[in-house]
């Protein structure tokens, strides 16, 4: 089963919610880290990094011996990345999309496909855990190739669990589809109302079920319950705010060790997301 | 006209909250939010919507099943799986590269233009507001923050104001990227955790990469002292400017819940100490 | 010699624009014959590459010496393939930059 951890608002406590979820599990489990642009579950888990791959993209380069400047490459390019100037052609990597279609059409046959680095994956483990995550090199826009490559490992023989970055837009949507369930973590804030609104728009869409996690529930006010109620949206767990919590989070240590009765909690909101997941 | 964003890496530091406080401290200023993808600034605000726009952006393609001869020429090019079994694109998943509108031999590919999102220019308590909204699953918000981030210049050059603050996304992605084009300094807003000082370091690092200058802000110093002194160690070795760190005040909490900034609901020592971080921010553009 | 000048109008009196990409218009001014051409940005409403379509367009139009505020790196590479003098000027008006340039 894959299970993903998202929100529309950063900060809420994804990161909390996947790793401890996945340090208090017996099974096998893996944990991706599919947040490239700011990864952080590694600073919790503290895996064994193992394997280190680059992850790259195709992008074009062009034979100026056998470029005859025709300028269509240039034309076709929906991303502008590629320009014909002073008799010679450019190739943008940051702009390329990998489509292919520069190659596809160069009359004269003068474009290869050469990899060009976005980011990395590693892999590692810690006890039960297989541990995967990604980084967008910093200064490179495009965060799905890197997120693809992680997603790439995934063994659906275990317990598969997903930390998805922030937001709505198509990074969050690569690393969220394909799940069997989406856990949305939020706070009780309107902020964290307004985004958890758009996050449930946002998997009605891509058609996959999801239950809420509202973290630091004794703050802020009683909207967001009245708001799960209403849509009939299962809350699956609540976490209180205290400083202790604060502190150990804020030393990279896992609420578990903290509060270890929190292992069964994690170990009971598996069992409710299944029985979420198997009742057709 | 300077130009101030405030942004932080990783999510939920305070960033929205320092935007609005701030925005009710300064002169002279038009007030933008670029966090396009998961908007919060407006719920600060309570804004008056004077101006409605779509945001048009990219293309999606579309196969007319009348003209298609299911050569399937597109569907074994297309590299983003976007054409289905059946000969459909699959919206979310096409790209727009256009790869299949060139390549079909009987003309059945069109090219639509996505409505990507919407923004407002709206007038708030505390001066213009030009704000948006990116539609679910959409992408390209980098070029919708440049939109607005343009909208709020025009702005200030008809009004005659000469600060522009913006409330910045997370991340180091597109959106963050297009945020901090030619900006006069960006605050960096973070908080003495593990994951707070590894993002607010990429993020740096992104700053520098574009020759930006940095300011820091610690929020909720409190919850953990030795990571805090970390921190100052770190912006001294960098040469940052530190502006302040605010304690974790439930105060701030109330704000939120209560949807006003800061500055109207605070505590006086917190106030003031915001009013100074403010004048130090201020000082160093 | 062909200038261009970033302007946010298509006249000599229309303000000059810092923005080189997404400039609304380029006035390419003719130092010889002293007439000039405004062009219509036709790249500004693409998603990305603007800058990179815009000094395409200098390189197609024959332009020698580009007077703007902060160009982007890919720009710059372009216009400096291009053999393109690039020079940031912060005048107000179109003309005004014109008359700079030849002081």
């Amino acid at each position: 089963m894959i299970i993903a951890v998202a929100s529309g608002k950063g900060g809420t406590g994804k990161t909390t919610i996947s790793t401890n979820l996945a340090l208090s599990l017996t099974d096998q489990v893996q944990l991706l880290d599919c947040d490239v642009e700011e990864p952080n579950a590694h600073l919790f888990i503290k895996p064994e990094i193992l394997e280190k791959h680059t992850v790259t993209i195709p992008v074009p380069q062009i034979d100026r011996a056998i470029c005859t400047l025709c300028g269509k490459c240039a034309k076709i390019c929906a991303y502008n990345a590629i320009a014909i100037i002073a008799k010679q052609a450019m190739v943008f990597p940051e702009l390329c999309h990998s489509c292919g279609a520069c190659k596809y059409f160069c009359p004269a046959g003068a474009i290869k496909e050469v990899n060009h680095e976005v980011g990395f994956t590693e892999l590692g483990s810690k006890n039960n855990i297989q541990f995967i995550h990604g980084q967008l090199n910093v200064g490179k826009a495009i965060a799905i190739p890197v997120i693809k490559a992680v997603k790439n490992h995934i063994d659906k023989t275990k317990t598969v669990i997903i930390d998805a970055p922030p937001g709505t837009t198509c990074p969050t949507i690569e690393a969220i589809k394909g799940s069997n369930f989406c856990l949305l973590v939020t706070e009780p804030t309107p902020f964290g109302l307004n985004d958890l609104i758009l996050s449930v728009a946002t998997l009605k869409k891509i058609n996959i079920p999801y239950g809420v996690i509202i973290n630091r529930s004794n703050l802020g006010d009683n909207s967001t319950e009245q708001y799960c109620n209403q849509e009939d949206i299962p809350i699956l767990m609540r976490i209180k705010f205290d400083k202790k919590i604060a502190a150990a989070y804020s030393n990279g240590t896992p609420l578990i060790n903290i509060y270890p009765e929190y292992r069964q909690h994690f170990g009971d909101l598996l069992k409710k997301i299944k029985t979420i997941v198997e009742t057709p | 006209m300077k130009q101030l964003a405030i942004i932080s890496g990783k999510g939920g530091t305070g960033k929205t909250v320092i935007t609005s406080a701030f925005a009710s401290i300064a002169d002279n200023k038009v007030i933008v939010d670029c966090d396009v993808d998961a908007a919060n600034l407006h719920l600060m605000l309570n804004p008056k919507i004077l101006e409605h726009n779509i945001f048009k952006s990219g293309f999606t393609a579309s196969i007319d099943r009348s003209k298609c001869t299911r050569c399937l020429k597109c569907l074994k090019n297309c590299r983003f799986n976007a054409i289905t079994k059946n000969l459909t694109i699959d919206s979310i998943a096409c790209e727009g590269c256009a790869f299949c509108y060139n390549l079909c031999p009987v003309g059945a590919i069109t090219l639509e233009e996505n409505i990507a999102g919407e923004w407002f220019i709206s007038e708030t308590k505390y001066g213009p507001f030009v704000h948006a909204k990116l539609g679910i699953a959409e992408e390209n918000s980098g070029k919708l923050v440049s939109l607005i981030r343009k909208q709020a210049q025009t702005l200030a050059k008809e009004q005659n104001k000469n600060l522009i603050i913006i409330d910045g996304p997370p991340g180091i992605g597109c959106q963050v990227i297009a945020t901090l084009a030619n900006i006069d300094s960006a605050l960096i807003v973070t908080e003495p955790t593990v994951s707070g000082l590894h993002d607010a370091k990429r993020v740096i690092e992104l700053a520098k990469h574009f020759t930006i200058p940095i300011m820091m802000l610690i929020n909720k110093y409190d919850l953990n002292l030795a990571m805090t002194k970390n921190i100052e160690q770190y912006c001294e070795q960098q040469n940052i400017i530190l502006v302040g760190k605010i304690k974790f005040d439930t105060d701030i909490v109330n704000a939120v819940t209560n949807k006003k900034p800061i500055m109207n609901i605070a505590n006086i020592k917190l106030k003031e100490q915001i009013q100074k971080i403010w004048h130090t921010t201020y000082n160093n553009l | 010699m062909k200038i261009c000048i970033t302007a946010q109008g298509n006249t000599l009196d229309s303000q000059m624009e810092l923005r080189f990409g997404r400039s609304p218009y380029f006035i390419i001014y003719d130092t010889e014959t002293l007439e000039f051409e405004a062009i219509k940005n036709p790249n500004i409403e693409a998603a990305n590459g603007v800058g990179i379509k815009s000094a395409q367009l200098m390189s197609d139009k024959n332009v020698q010496v580009l007077l703007t505020g902060k160009i982007g790196p890919k720009a710059a590479d372009v216009l400096n393939t291009a053999n393109i003098q690039v020079i940031n000027s912060s005048a107000e008006t179109v003309q005004e930059a014109i008359t700079n340039y030849q002081a």
